[in-house]
This record gives C-alpha cells, sequence and structure tokens, in this order.
C-alpha cells in the first residue's frame, strides 16, 4: 500500500488538551477554527449535499427517528445564518444546545459530545466560520410531529440525558489516551453513529462503542481491546482507515465515506493516533456464541459465497487486504444486528475515494440477483465459518431491508 | 443552428485510452480539458459488475458495448473494382464505443514495438536494399529511446505483468531477449500460466526459441499504480476480450486514470456528444474548435486552443476528411496522405487438440500466455524471402466460451449430430498457437469516404479498401509452419492449421487492431502529422491512436499507441504551450 | 445522530457524486469537474431479458423453426440438442426485440448482393429474413416433396439443409445461404447462451460439454495441469444448489 504523506496545512493546529499549551499553537484562530471543523464533521451536516448546496449554508434534510430536520446556515449572513451571533451565543450552542435567541436546539446536533470542547475552541471555530462568505438561504420547516415540533420538548429530553460536561483528564492515563478520548467523545462524536440508542435518541452508557442502528445502517462496534468489534485491528489500522480510506481489514463505505472525505482524512497523524490508542484501550465483553444454524442453509449459503463472492472476496473468504475486505473478522458481517451487511449486499457499496486512495472500489447490488432466503442463507454461512457463531439471519429481515431501499433509491 | 459555447484550453474528441492519457496530463499541468464522447457513461459496478459482466450473448453476439452500426459504419470492399458495401453488422474487427472505449474491453497483451519497427523503411531498405514500390512504408519519426520512457510509464499506470529481457542493454533469462533495451523491470511479475502456457514453452524450448511470458494487464496481484489507484488480482475467469472486467483486475481507463480525473475541477466530460467536424480558422492555419451534435440533435460549436483527435483509427481518418483537414491519399497517383497506410493484422495459427489432457480453456485471462519473438520484426534474416516484417508465435489461454470457441477438427461437419459429438468432445481439450503477423502498408490499401452511404447526420461514411498482400501471404506462409511445428511438439493427438489464405474477409472476428490514415512520418507530402503526431496542416490539432502507425508490426497496438500519446502529450506540454506553432518546420 | 434523506436525486460531492444537472440547453451528460466518479447504491444494468413474453413466430413458423434447431443440433444417445434446451424459445424472444428487428444494425440501402467477404447484406432485418425464408422453404419443400419442410424425414430435411448451407439450393425472394448461416449461428448462440435468454434451459447444453457457465473465480485452478475440473455451472441467476427451501 503507497502511504503518501499528505502535507497538512494545519501544522501546529492539531488539540491541545491544556490552556497552557493552547498558548503555544502557531497558527492563527481562522486556521484552528478551520481544523475543528473538519473534526466535527460540521460540513457534512451543514451542506445540501443531495443538492448541491453551498458549503456550510444548511438545508440537507436530517432524518431522525422522530422526523426531518434541515440544517441550519453557518455562514455569517445576517437573516438567515450566523451572522448576528456573538462568540457567546455559538459557545452556548455548542456547549449547551442553545440557540442565541435562548431556544433548544434538537440533538441532531451532536451538543451532547461538542460540549466537552473548550471555550477557546468554539471560539476558534466560531472565527472560522465568520470569515467564510456569507450565503442567504430559504430557510425549510422542520418536519416534526408534536410535541417534538415545539423546541420546549427538546428542555425535557435535555434535562434527562444531557449533562454540560467538561473534559477531565484522566491523571493515570497518557497524554495520548486522554486526547484521543477527548477526539472520539467531542469534536468527533463517534458515539453519535456508534453507541445503542435509546427510545429517545441519547446514547446508552453501557451501549458505549459497541454499535448503533441508524435509518437502517448498523455503524458496527469499534472497540478495539479484547473482544471488541476491532480488537484485530492494531493502531496502525486504525490510523490508515481515518487517514487514508483504506485498512487491511475494510475500507469506509457510505456514511463512515462521508466523515472520512470529509474529515478525519484531513486531521494530523497525532490526533489520529491518539484516536487509535484510545480506542484500542476499550475492552469488550465476549459475546455467547448463538445457535448453529441447519446444516441446508449452511450449504446452500456456501455455494453462493463460492459462486458470487469469491471473485473479489477469494474462496476463503480471505479477501485482497486493502482492496477487498476480508470477512472472516469483519465488524460488520458478525454484528449482532446484520442490518449493514444486508443492506450492502442488496444494494452495493463502494470504498470511499480519498485524497491519498483515489480508487472507488465499489461491491455491485445483488438485490435483482439474490432472493431474500438466498442471501439470508448466505449471512448465515458467513456468520458461522470456522469458530464463529455470530447467529442467523432470516429471509424476513431481508425481506425488510429490500423494501426500504426500493423505497429510497 | 449550433450554440456557441465558452472556449477551452483543450478539446478531446474521444474517451478512451488515449483521451484519458491526454486529459490526465493536460490537467495536471493546469489546463481546462474537455473530452466529447460519443458514447455513454460506463464504469465497473454499473456496466460490467461481476453479477452480469459473463455474459456472452449481450456483450460479444449483441454488441453490448461497441459502436452500433446503425450509428456508424465503415463500408467495405476487397479492392478497386469492387463496389464498397457497409458493414451492417461488425465482424473483423469491434470498435468500442462509451467511456473507456475498447480500453474498456480489451483482452490487456501489452507489448513494445521494436526499436526497428519504428524504422522500418530506412532499416530494411539498408539491410535487404530497395523495397518493392508498391510497398508505401514509412518510419514513424519518433525512434525507440524516445518512446521509451512513455512506454516504461505507461507500463507502471497499468501495472504490467512480465518479465524483462533486455534491462539496459543487458539480456534477462525468461524474457524476450528481441525487445528493446528497457529502462525498468515490469511493475509486477507474469501471471501463473496453466497447462498449455507449459506445453507451449516446454515444445519452444525445444525447438531452441526463447519462450517469455506475454505482457499482461491482466494482475499477477494486487497493485497500486503511481496515481495511487488500485488493481486487484486476475481471477482468470475467461471474460476479457469483448467484456469489461467486473473486479478491478483488468487496466482500463477506468480502473487506472478516470477515477483521478474526475477529480479535478478543469476536467470536464461530456458523454453522448458526438463530433461532427473540426473547424478551421479563415485562412486554414489553425482549428478554431469542434462542431458535435448532442442526444437531442442539438448541434454546439466548442471552441478550443488546441484539438485533439482521441476517437478510434477509423473514426479519426473520417473525422479528418469530412472536416477537409490534409489533402485526402489517391491511390491513382499515390499523392495525398489523409486516409493512407490502412493496415490491419494478419492471423494465423494451429490449433493442438488433445486426448487424455484437459486445457479447461475456461480458466483464462486474456493476456495469459507464453510467446517467442524470433519471427518477429527483423528478429529473423529475411534475405531471399520475398517478404519483410514478422510476427509473434503466442499459446494464450484467453476462454472457453462457448458460442464463440468450440472448435472441431478439420473434416468435421458444421452441424448436426456428428458435429455437436465432437464439440462435446473437444471442448475443454484444445488450444491455439497463433502467429500475429506485421501487415505492411500497400499503395491500394487505403481509406476514404464512400460515394454512396451515409451516416445518421447524413456524412459519408468512410470506405474501406483493403487485401492482404503479397508480403502478408509470404510472411503468414513464412510463419505459420513455425507455429505448427511447436504445436506438434506440444503432445496433443492432432493439429489443425488455420493459415491466411484468400481474401480478407471483413466478417469472421481476427482483431480490432485497424492502423493508419491518419499516419505520421518526417514528411507532409508522405504523412499526416509531424514525429510529435501534430497536424502537419493546423498546427493546434494533435493525433492520437493507431492510426499514426505508417504500418503495422506484428504486436498488439495498445502500448505503442499510450507511448505515442504520452510522448505527444509531453511535447505539447513543454514545447508547444510556450511556443505554439509548428514543432518540426517542414 | 441523525442522517440525510436520500430521497432526492442524489449528488454526492465530495462521495464521486453522479453527474452534475447540466446546462438546460445541453442533452449530453456532464460529468467530471472534480465531481468523482458517480455511484449509487441499487444501480446497475443488469441483463437485459425483456423480450421473455414476447413472441415474432406465428404457431407455423415456431413449428418449423423448431424442426430447423432440431436438425442443426440433433438430441441424439450422446445427450440433449436444440429441442431439450428450448433454442426455439430463444430464437422467438430474440426475433421479436432489437436483434430481430436489425435495430443496432446498419440497415439503409442501397441493397446489393455483396461478395462473400462483404457479410449480411440483406434489406430485411433477421426476423423478416426468418419470415421469407421460412415461406420459401416449405414452398420448395412443397414442390419436391409434397409436405413443408416439418413434415419431411429426417434424411430429407438434413439433405435439403446441406443444400442451403452450400448454395445448391437457392430461394426466389431472398438468400438461402444467408438465411442458413443465420440460423445456424442463432441456433448455436441458443443452445449456449445464458439460460436466462431462454435457450439452454436448466444449462443442459453448458453441463453437456462440461462449461462451469458464469463462474467469475478460477485461481484455485489455474495448475491443473491437464486435469479435469468439475465444477457444475452457475447461470446469471444461479443454480439449483443455491436454494436451501428445496
Amino acid at each position: 500500500m503507497r502511504r503518501l504523506a499528505l502535507i497538512t496545512a494545519f501544522c501546529g493546529a492539531s488539540f491541545a488538551l491544556g490552556e497552557g499549551q493552547a498558548q503555544e499553537l502557531s497558527s492563527s484562530e481562522v486556521e484552528r477554527g478551520r481544523y475543528l471543523t473538519q473534526a466535527g464533521d460540521c460540513k457534512a451536516c451543514h451542506t445540501d449535499i443531495e443538492n448541491d448546496g453551498i458549503p456550510f449554508a444548511g438545508g440537507r434534510a436530517l432524518m431522525t427517528p422522530f422526523g426531518t430536520i434541515y440544517s441550519s446556515n453557518l455562514t455569517p449572513d445576517d437573516e438567515t445564518g450566523l451572522g448576528r451571533w456573538t462568540r457567546e451565543d455559538f459557545y452556548n450552542a455548542l456547549n449547551e444546545g442553545i440557540d442565541d435567541e435562548g431556544r433548544h436546539l434538537y440533538p441532531a446536533m451532536p451538543y451532547p459530545y461538542f460540549t466537552l470542547m473548550t471555550r477557546q475552541q468554539t471560539d476558534a471555530i466560531f472565527a472560522y466560520l465568520q470569515s467564510l462568505e456569507p450565503v442567504q438561504v430559504e430557510e425549510q420547516e422542520n418536519d416534526l410531529p408534536f410535541p417534538l415540533n415545539i423546541r420546549m420538548s427538546v428542555s425535557g429530553w435535555k434535562l434527562l440525558f444531557f449533562d454540560d460536561e467538561e473534559f477531565v483528564i484522566n491523571p493515570d492515563r497518557s497524554e495520548e489516551w486522554n486526547r484521543g478520548r477527548f477526539l472520539v467523545d467531542g469534536p468527533l462524536h463517534c458515539g453519535a453513529c456508534h453507541s445503542g440508542k435509546n427510545l429517545l435518541g441519547a446514547s446508552k452508557d453501557d451501549e458505549y462503542l459497541r454499535g448503533g442502528t441508524l435509518q437502517n445502517w448498523f455503524a458496527p462496534n469499534i472497540r478495539g481491546g479484547e473482544n471488541g468489534g476491532i480488537a484485530h485491528w492494531d493502531e496502525d489500522d486504525i490510523f490508515e482507515f481515518l487517514k487514508y480510506g483504506r485498512a487491511e481489514h475494510t475500507a469506509p463505505m457510505q456514511r463512515m465515506g462521508e466523515v472520512v472525505a470529509i474529515s478525519t482524512q484531513f486531521l494530523q497523524e497525532e490526533d489520529l493516533r491518539a484516536v487509535a490508542t484510545y480506542l484500542k484501550s476499550l475492552d469488550d465483553t465476549s459475546r455467547e456464541p448463538e445457535e448453529a444454524p441447519e446444516t441446508a442453509r449452511l450449504e446452500a449459503g456456501e455455494g453462493i459465497y463460492f459462486d458470487n463472492c469469491a471473485a473479489c472476496h477469494a474462496t476463503d473468504a480471505s479477501g485482497v487486504p486493502y482492496f477487498f475486505a476480508p470477512l472472516g473478522t469483519s465488524n460488520k458481517l458478525h454484528a449482532k444486528d446484520p442490518s449493514t451487511v444486508i443492506r450492502i449486499i442488496l444494494g452495493g457499496a463502494r470504498a470511499q475515494p480519498t485524497e491519498t486512495v483515489p480508487s472507488m472500489l465499489a461491491m455491485p447490488p445483488f438485490a435483482w440477483k439474490l432472493t431474500d432466503t438466498q442471501i439470508a442463507d448466505l449471512l448465515t454461512f458467513l456468520r458461522n465459518t470456522g469458530d464463529r457463531r455470530s447467529g442467523a439471519v432470516s429471509a424476513e429481515a431481508v425481506a425488510e431491508m429490500r423494501e426500504y431501499l426500493a423505497e429510497e433509491y | 443552428m449550433t450554440n456557441h459555447l465558452p472556449k477551452v484550453d483543450v478539446v478531446l474528441v474521444g474517451f478512451g485510452w488515449t483521451g484519458a492519457i491526454y486529459a490526465e496530463k493536460l490537467t495536471a499541468a493546469g489546463m481546462e480539458v474537455l473530452a466529447l464522447e460519443r458514447g455513454p457513461w460506463r464504469d465497473t459496478p454499473k456496466d460490467f459488475a461481476t453479477t452480469f459482466a459473463q455474459d456472452e450473448l449481450r456483450y460479444y453476439w449483441r454488441h453490448g458495448m461497441f459502436q452500433e452500426t446503425s450509428q456508424s459504419t465503415v463500408t467495405f470492399r476487397n479492392n478497386g473494382a469492387q463496389t464498397a458495401l457497409p458493414m451492417r453488422h461488425w465482424g473483423s474487427f469491434l470498435p468500442g464505443n462509451g467511456v473507456g472505449g475498447s480500453g474498456v474491453h480489451w483482452n490487456g497483451q501489452t507489448y513494445r514495438f521494436l526499436p526497428s519497427d519504428f524504422v522500418a523503411k530506412s532499416h530494411n531498405a539498408e539491410r535487404y536494399g530497395p523495397l518493392p514500390e508498391d510497398m508505401t512504408i514509412q518510419d514513424y519519426g519518433v525512434t525507440y529511446e524516445e518512446l521509451e520512457p512513455h512506454f516504461d510509464y505507461f507500463e507502471k499506470i497499468c501495472g504490467i505483468c512480465g518479465t524483462a529481457g533486455n534491462l539496459r542493454g543487458d539480456i534477462q533469462k525468461g524474457g524476450n531477449p528481441f525487445e528493446g533495451p528497457r529502462s525498468d523491470e515490469y511493475p509486477n511479475p507474469p501471471m501463473e500460466m496453466t497447462f498449455s502456457q507449459d506445453r507451449f514453452e516446454a515444445a519452444a524450448r525445444e525447438m531452441g526459441l526463447n519462450p517469455f511470458p506475454v505482457p499482461s494487464a491482466n494482475m499477477s496481484r494486487a497493485y497500486v499504480n503511481p496515481l495511487g489507484l488500485q488493481l486487484a488480482p486476475c481471477t482468470y475467469c475467461g471474460f476479457c476480450e469483448k467484456y469489461g472486467c467486473g473486479n478491478y483486475a483488468k487496466s482500463s481507463p477506468q480502473t487506472t486514470i478516470i477515477p483521478v480525473l474526475m477529480q479535478r475541477p478543469n476536467f470536464t466530460l461530456r458523454t453522448d456528444s458526438e463530433v461532427l467536424s473540426v473547424e478551421k480558422s479563415a485562412d486554414g492555419t489553425r482549428a478554431t474548435g469542434v462542431t458535435y451534435v448532442d442526444t437531442s440533435g442539438e448541434r454546439f460549436f466548442q471552441p478550443a486552443e488546441v484539438v485533439v483527435l482521441c476517437a478510434y483509427p477509423l473514426e479519426n481518418t473520417r473525422l479528418m476528411l469530412l472536416s477537409e483537414i490534409g489533402t485526402p491519399y489517391d491511390p491513382q497517383t499515390g499523392e495525398g496522405v489523409v486516409g493512407k497506410n490502412y493496415c490491419y493484422q494478419v492471423m494465423s495459427g494451429a490449433t493442438v487438440f488433445f486426448d487424455e489432457e484437459y486445457t479447461n480453456g475456461f480458466v483464462g485471462a486474456g493476456a495469459l500466455g507464453m510467446a517467442v519473438d524470433e519471427y518477429n520484426g527483423d528478429n529473423f534474416d529475411h534475405s531471399g524471402l520475398g517478404f519483410i516484417g514478422g510476427g509473434y508465435i503466442a499459446c494464450y489461454t484467453t476462454n472457453a466460451r462457448p458460442i464463440e470457441s468450440h472448435p472441431v477438427p478439420d473434416g468435421v461437419p458444421g452441424w448436426g449430430s456428428e458435429w455437436k459429438q465432437s464439440v462435446r468432445a473437444n471442448f475443454l481439450k484444445t488450444t491455439t498457437v497463433g502467429v500475429h503477423g506485421a501487415s505492411m502498408a500497400h499503395r491500394s490499401n487505403y481509406l476514404d469516404l464512400d460515394p454512396t452511404y451515409t451516416d445518421r447526420h447524413g456524412r459519408p461514411l468512410l470506405r474501406m479498401t483493403y487485401d492482404f498482400t503479397l508480403n502478408d501471404r509470404r510472411l503468414t506462409a513464412h510463419i505459420t509452419p513455425v507455429a505448427e511445428e511447436i504445436a506438434r511438439g506440444m503432445g496433443g493427438r492432432e493439429v489443425n492449421v488455420a493459415e491466411r489464405k484468400g481474401s480478407y474477409d471483413s466478417m469472421p472476428y481476427q482483431t480490432t487492431h485497424n492502423t493508419g490514415g491518419t499516419i505520421m512520418g518526417n514528411d507532409p507530402q508522405t504523412s499526416v502529422c509531424n514525429r510529435y503526431c501534430q497536424s502537419w496542416d493546423l498546427h493546434n490539432l494533435f493525433v492520437a491512436g493507431a492510426g499514426l502507425f505508417p504500418q503495422n508490426a506484428g504486436y498488439n497496438p495498445t502500448g505503442t499507441v499510450a507511448a505515442l500519446a504520452y510522448w505527444t502529450v509531453a511535447a505539447i506540454i513543454d514545447q508547444y504551450m510556450a511556443d505554439p506553432g509548428s514543432l518540426v518546420q517542414a | 445522530m441523525s442522517f440525510p434523506t436520500r430521497r432526492k436525486i442524489l449528488k454526492s460531492l465530495l462521495l464521486g457524486g453522479s453527474a452534475m444537472a447540466a446546462p438546460s440547453a445541453v442533452f449530453g451528460a456532464l460529468y467530471g469537474r472534480g465531481e468523482g466518479m458517480p455511484w449509487e447504491p441499487m444501480k446497475g444494468q443488469p441483463p437485459y431479458y425483456g423480450t421473455q413474453e414476447d413472441n415474432f413466430f406465428t404457431a407455423e413458423e415456431r413449428a418449423t423453426t423448431a424442426v430447423i434447431c432440431a436438425r442443426l443440433i440433433p438430441s441424439d444417445e450422446d445427450g440433449p440438442g436444440a429441442t431439450e434446451a428450448d433454442v426455439i424459445s430463444f430464437l422467438d424472444r430474440q426475433m421479436a426485440g432489437f436483434y430481430g428487428r436489425g435495430q443496432h444494425w446498419y440497415m439503409e440501402g442501397p441493397f446489393a448482393e455483396g461478395t462473400a467477404t462483404q457479410g449480411y447484406q440483406s434489406e430485411h432485418p433477421p426476423a423478416q429474413l426468418y419470415r421469407y425464408a421460412l415461406a420459401e422453404l416449405d414452398n420448395y419443400c412443397r414442390d419436391r416433396h409434397d409436405a413443408a419442410f416439418a413434415g419431411l424425414s429426417e434424411a430429407q430435411q438434413d439433405e435439403i439443409l446441406k443444400g442451403m448451407d452450400e448454395e445448391e439450393i437457392t430461394f426466389e425472394g431472398v438468400s438461402a445461404k444467408a438465411f442458413f448461416d443465420l440460423i445456424l449461428k442463432n441456433t448455436i448462440e441458443g443452445y449456449f447462451a445464458d439460460p436466462i435468454y431462454g435457450g439452454n434451459r436448466d444449462m443442459v447444453a453448458w453441463q453437456y460439454v462440461r462449461f462451469p457457465g458464469t463462474r467469475y473465480d478460477y485461481r484455485d485452478f489455474v495448475k491443473h495441469n491437464g486435469a479435469r475440473i468439475d465444477l457444475p455451472p452457475v447461470s446469471l441467476m444461479g443454480r439449483p444448489g443455491w436454494n436451501s427451501l428445496e
């Protein structure tokens, strides 16, 4: 694998934990703000990507389990953007989830994570956003059912689930580990997808980075310690995945692809390595093996695998590292919730191109070719090869996903 | 009515291999580049995924990715005394269509022409005395040494798999000892050979020949090219030529260049846009741009500082004739240049039928083969033979696609029970030793505009007047027996020889290696382009492709086509842009 | 956290979006401009076999054509022929579709006979050539044998087909040889093409010659060294072994 060192314009802009260290930052506040904005992946939600929207001008329709929310305009337009906001307002938004008029922001905005950022950091982000060209946009009404359409209901949610936290350094851990934890739980807001949610959309502490289901995707378990979803990844793998968009084990695809494309590929190596250090420290409990499926299903699944999948993933499922995912250890394939693999087999997937690896290797859709039962049998076989017993997948689960995708695309 | 569009630096007519090569280099140099492609967008997951790419009826027999003759075809006749008739469907060759062009559905056999091939006229005349008057061959004007860095770069872009035979002058064991000196090894080791190649290699060695692995654009291992693009290992599925590769294992514009290009803001591609003509300035010294038509039938004028013809050779020639650039070739007087020296390839072979052993042709790949080069180019003494040039002899295992490949021994009828049973008995038990013969230009083989037949836009079709020449016949008669001898040494039950006899037949598939028509050279009286592939007539018009070959060599053309493109684009960037004008004084 | 809706037309920016919106007057699709390679889930060009329900032949034409196919690739003790492979269904669908209509072929006049090296020069697209030639074939047979082609003995049928192949039998309006060459080619296509097109039913022809079909990975078999490889054939729509419920 070719490893190109990216020339980064953000020298010195990486995260510093102590206020004292912050003084040593050589770059301007705007540059630091831009770096933080990238780390927070703000552009992804605040740009109407589907309609070639102007970056940061908002308007992207965001589907939440409770309805559609349109992202806001972050450019300094007086009428429709942040033109009249103060640094204080902005700090309150990121730190407490309150806008300039004191209204509660919907937690689609990941302020429960951003609250870990310091005032100095939110000021830098604000300075960067204020340096953008103001864009006037047409504001769109959110499409939420009662009582969620009343912003006051958010205050109840916050009372239950939101802590206005400061980041607390764990003195027993290395500086790198602390930096990693700050990044993961703060600006990178990994748990927003990778942690399980309760019925009201708040992350559950005991599901922390053990994988989460959102909008028919399962964002896999990313704990890197013993029994974790990426226990078999080393720190270099995590770094390569976030920086280059390719690792030995897999590549970021649709949703995570967006995060890598917009955010992590531009982050500094030391920050990404800190993330890797932290994730590698998270052990998990071992999973109880599930019941062994029927032999007929395993046999059919094996045949389907050999005839369809081996051309890329190899007959022994070892794949081609960095190109086609090895399947034996995949945290998506072996997840408790198989939504993501069902979805990928039905609809296909595309490895995210990055500046370092511009290839766009794609897996084709199989929806037209394989039946629900065939896909279920294939997955059942793959989840139960070797000593793995990750459980069977039902044809009904495939049928539901097929229906969902048919509607979406 | 024609709509005028904003001017670009460079407009490329056609977006296959050469279009992609030009676009990548020119955009990297900061130019605003627009490619106009007649066919549609094509890419792996959508158009030739592993889930459906291996469909013989669709892609070969129903021409899934080829140009449709209903859009445009050529008329054909063997000689000037006949009336040319349109090729109503393709046969002997299969021009591509759409993004990637024929680069999507090629086999991937990626040779370099020999140093002597580029100076065929002077070299042969010096060694053997004056050539026949009707043999209108000439030197390219550019030498192997000048092209070497560009061959090397293209091999790295494609990740060509092979064994070097001549590394900076040192002959290497296991490679082709006749090849020109290489500055570097192949970027990847050769493919893993199968039974048929093993037998060929042993038989050839027994005869004192030097077999070497065919340079292959089907990957022997995972590879990342200099642009950061990924090529996956070939899975020997047996669906290369006439098919797109579903698992990123064959070099194509899509796998090796286009993804990078598509991320550059100064590159634009317009598909479904067919260029009708190159427009000229009033004084006739410059091209001003091109006129094209889109699928709605609307016409557009696209102005550009530089125009490059990157379509298939037959279409490049036609466009120059339709645009009245350069003097059309006249076979009566031998004067004129556009359409001159149309050449092809003289293919023959010997099929081996085995009794016990299985060749299992379905375990194959487009460039999976071993070859010998003792009888190519001027690698052997032609004194007294009455011909020049030659061809490589190779044993490929490309496929066992049954509609196409079901050989039966001589004497078996073409249908009925006996035929059917023979098809079954021999289906997985044959292999072929082929001769890939050169084609020397002849005064009477040429391209011009047809006086009768027109395309859907009312423009004349291109007319091809072509037959095998005396040189071709002597060449194939001399070399085919060598192939037969190798074949007989491979241990089969019987060998059937398919000689190249009679007139050229436009229908049975032979090869998509049509060359000439826009030939390059040192003299504007005898060539369309100078040594930089620049039109002698319009200094801002450049031409790419095998149409530049003054005559065809005994190899597959893609390596040389690509090297010429890289050579030209370097001249445009390094010389032309600084001082636009003719790069060679006539 | 939440996700963007995908209900709108996809444009995906850094994600390698789809084609850019073209300026209103321009119909050719526009790509590039830094937008990356277009890609969308669920999208592709799976095989077109939309003529599945269509047919072209009349009952009589279909019967005669089936008989011709059965003589070209006979059923015998060695294995299945055009009949078992249902080549006639393949032909019927092909003739009803773009191929039969000659839709992708250059079919502009003037039409002339042409030399042997100039290929197909009939003014009729394939389906029409079948129609005219089948009628002439039956006329020819009735004139000489008092029965239509399908009513003759296999030996007589073979003899007539041989006569067409060797240009000893000619028709009035169309070329018997052109028809023979075409139907032989189409019959071989139907026998060996993927079963989705109607012929090669249950992959009988692939099983007969032991072609493993649409498999896409033989890396494990490259070093077969002349040994037989036994793999059940797979069609584009699979093989019986893919179904656990049966």
